[in-house]
């Protein structure tokens, strides 16, 4: 087996077995969900239009779980270490270990939305417009996160830093996600204007991510 | 007192197994009968004069509303025999009733909403007794996720034990926070699920079901227990073996 | 094959650990650093392995691969062991063996090191003991002609400090070098890098070989 393909299998089974992976994000994500209406009220009107906003909020919080313990715990029992005597580049090996954190948390996000959707009262098309940009948008949450997991590497209680960190940098992500979604429904804005705005930025942060990652990481060897 | 004591001394793991291999077989027989009088009984029952036969989902969604709570109680039982006595039983209780309570949680849920769908005509309002029941699930939910977590299992216990007590205090005022919430909002729809006074001949049915149901959880825990039990042994016996390596 | 060092000096949290170090260690030998805690043993070992940038001085690598760093001809072996608790043994070995490009002979790896008869035990049921025989089987299992070793005896029985000799041993046989940090002999006569700790350097390493004190 290539050390690629070793290093996505390891990463994908550590993900399933310890603390269910996929399906704790999930769980977060419909937490959060349940938490509007009883913020803003069972409004099923008002639910509806602020349905695919409420999707993406609960996405982007949901998908930086775990992404503290992406690269600490390599950090913390020496894989980190070994990882880096390996004969691929740091930057593919942090790019294989996202895209690995992507599949286990991002994907099943895209999958619960739909279910979600129902919650907050949204017509099938917009749910499936949310969908379609919550695949196309949570990879660039994933990778933008991936240099917070760097910075935070050596950081006890570093999830929260990491989200004050990220948060912020991913608002444009959320922006255009929440922009298409919505254009899906309203129709005043065409939808493949936002869309493709998403899929660029996406594009750019799995080049931007582990790069920006390696550097945070190779500085911390000094 | 002291009477009580021996006997729970007597529900060891090993004799628990064996006799709950004896109890199966009986209790197996027991909830297929009672499913089978109540489905009768449903059946026959007369149909709701606004919700035609949909009102039948009711035989369904009510008596699962009751058993998610039920394994609720029945999990903080165990949680007080984890903490208090260190009975090694009650967390292999406790452990075995959240998935059972989830999944009879669950299937509430989904009963209500597809009763609700003729007359809301969408899958979901945020009605006060079934966003209660979404709360409950997402706190089983979040028990099984706690379990799962943490490694050691005396630790493991001890916490799930903590949060369930929490939760039992937590859930009546949950229930009510919604409801109150509810009435805050209430819309122009006054469908409510069962919300009208339950007519006499629809009862005995409902009475049948539920009865049929506990039997059901009854049975299902106690294999789940079984089962629990079972894979701690070999838990064991794969430290063990671990263990007997390293001399060796 | 031969390593050199020549003057390097590494910084850790703004103090000098050590300064002005030169070595050179051929193929078929060892080479025993030595010295009190702190001294900067372990950081020597990561500057080598290219964990860790030297403020000073370069290292060189003789007859090894000009397309890779050192690091990556390199086993590194420290204080921790790198393996995942909730993967069994067989899944632990079996991916450093694929990661660092070993073509793996795992099952004999685990076999020498006395775990094979724990493949499919979760790694978290391991004790310190077995633990470091899994590190040690990972050295066996992927080919590096470079080992770079922070007391690998540590947490090791009887039994498995006569299996370290051993695999030490065998390696330098085959033309490998190992630089080992340890507080006691090495099992094979090995010159000793004695570091003096407080920035400070006692021996350099390039006297006539010391007999292995057993």
């Amino acid at each position: 087996m290539s050390p690629l393909s070793a290093l996505l299998l390891r990463d994908l089974r550590l993900a399933v077995r310890l603390g269910g992976g996929a399906l704790i994000g999930v769980l977060f994500f419909l937490i959060v969900v349940t938490l509007v209406p009883f913020a803003v009220g069972p409004d099923l009107a008002l639910l509806t239009r602020i349905g695919p906003a409420m999707l993406w909020l609960g996405a982007l919080l949901a998908s930086l779980l775990g992404l503290d313990r992406l690269l600490a715990s390599d950090h913390e029992d020496g894989s980190l270490d070994l990882l880096l005597t390996g004969r691929m580049p740091l930057e593919l090996a942090l790019a294989v270990k996202a895209f690995a954190h992507w599949l286990t948390t991002g994907v099943p996000l895209v999958l619960a939305a739909p279910v979600l959707g129902v919650l907050l009262n949204l017509d099938p098309s917009s749910t499936a417009a949310v969908a379609i940009t919550l695949l196309v948008g949570t990879p660039a949450l994933t990778f933008i996160g991936l240099i917070g997991a760097a910075l935070t590497v050596a950081l006890r209680r570093g999830g929260l830093l990491l989200a004050v960190l990220i948060l912020p940098l991913n608002i444009p992500v959320l922006i255009f996600g929440v922009a298409a979604s919505s254009a899906a429904t309203a129709g005043t804005v065409p939808f493949r204007g936002p869309l493709l705005i998403l899929c660029a930025l996406s594009l750019m942060s799995l080049v931007l991510g582990p790069v920006a990652a390696a550097i945070t990481l190779r500085q911390g060897l000094d | 007192m002291r009477t009580l004591m021996s006997l729970i001394d007597l529900a060891t793991p090993s004799r628990f197994v064996a006799l709950s291999a004896r109890l199966m077989p009986a209790l197996v027989a027991l909830t297929a009968v009672a499913f089978l009088i109540g489905g009768i009984q449903a059946y026959l029952a007369p149909d709701d004069y606004q919700q035609g036969a949909t009102v039948k989902i009711m035989f369904i969604h009510v008596p699962t509303a009751w058993l998610g709570i039920f394994a609720w109680v029945v999990m903080s039982a165990a949680a007080l025999g984890t903490l208090v006595w260190r009975h090694p039983l009650a967390d292999v209780a406790a452990k075995a009733a959240a998935p059972i309570g989830a999944a009879f949680t669950l299937i509430c849920l989904l009963t209500g909403s597809l009763w609700g769908r003729p007359m809301w005509g969408t899958y979901w309002v945020w009605d006060a007794r079934l966003t209660s029941v979404l709360v409950l699930f997402l706190l089983y939910l979040g028990v099984i996720a706690l379990r799962h977590t943490i490694d050691d299992p005396t630790l493991a216990a001890r916490t799930v034990a903590v949060f369930t007590l929490v939760g039992a205090i937590n859930i009546p005022i949950i229930k009510f926070s919604v409801e109150w919430w509810n009435t805050l909002h209430q819309g122009p729809s006054v469908f409510r699920l069962g919300g009208s006074a339950i007519d006499p001949s629809i009862l005995l049915p409902l009475m049948s079901m539920l009865a049929a149901f506990t039997l059901l959880f009854l049975t299902l825990h106690l294999a789940a227990m079984r089962n629990e039990i079972l894979r701690r042994r070999l838990r064991t016996m794969l430290l063990m073996k671990a263990d007997a390596a390293a001399r060796a | 094959m031969q390593i050199v060092a020549e003057g390097l000096a590494c910084v850790r949290g703004g103090r000098e650990v050590f300064r002005n170090l030169h070595f050179a260690v051929d193929r078929g030998e060892m080479l025993a650093i030595t010295g009190p805690n702190g001294a900067g043993k372990s950081s020597l070992l990561r500057v080598v392995a290219g964990l860790v940038r030297p403020s000073e001085g370069r290292l060189i690598l003789h007859g090894g691969d000009a397309e890779l760093s050192i690091g990556e001809q390199a086993h590194y072996v420290g204080h921790q062991d790198a393996f995942k608790p909730s993967l069994t043994v067989q899944e632990n070995l079996v991916f450093w063996s694929d990661f660092l490009g070993g073509g793996g002979e795992v099952a004999t790896s685990l076999a020498c090191v006395g775990l094979y008869a724990l493949a499919h035990l979760p790694a978290r049921y391991l004790s310190a003991g077995q633990r470091r025989r899994l590190s040690l089987a990972r050295l066996l299992a992927v080919e590096r002609p470079l080992w770079l070793l922070d007391e690998p005896g540590s947490a090791l029985d009887a039994a498995g400090q006569r299996l370290l000799a051993d695999i030490m041993v065998a390696h330098v046989g085959k033309g490998g070098i190992i630089l080992a940090a340890v507080h006691g002999p090495l099992p094979q006569a090995a010159r000793e890098l004695k570091l003096a700790g407080a920035g400070a350097l006692a021996g350099d390493g390039r006297g006539a070989p010391e007999k292995a004190r057993l």
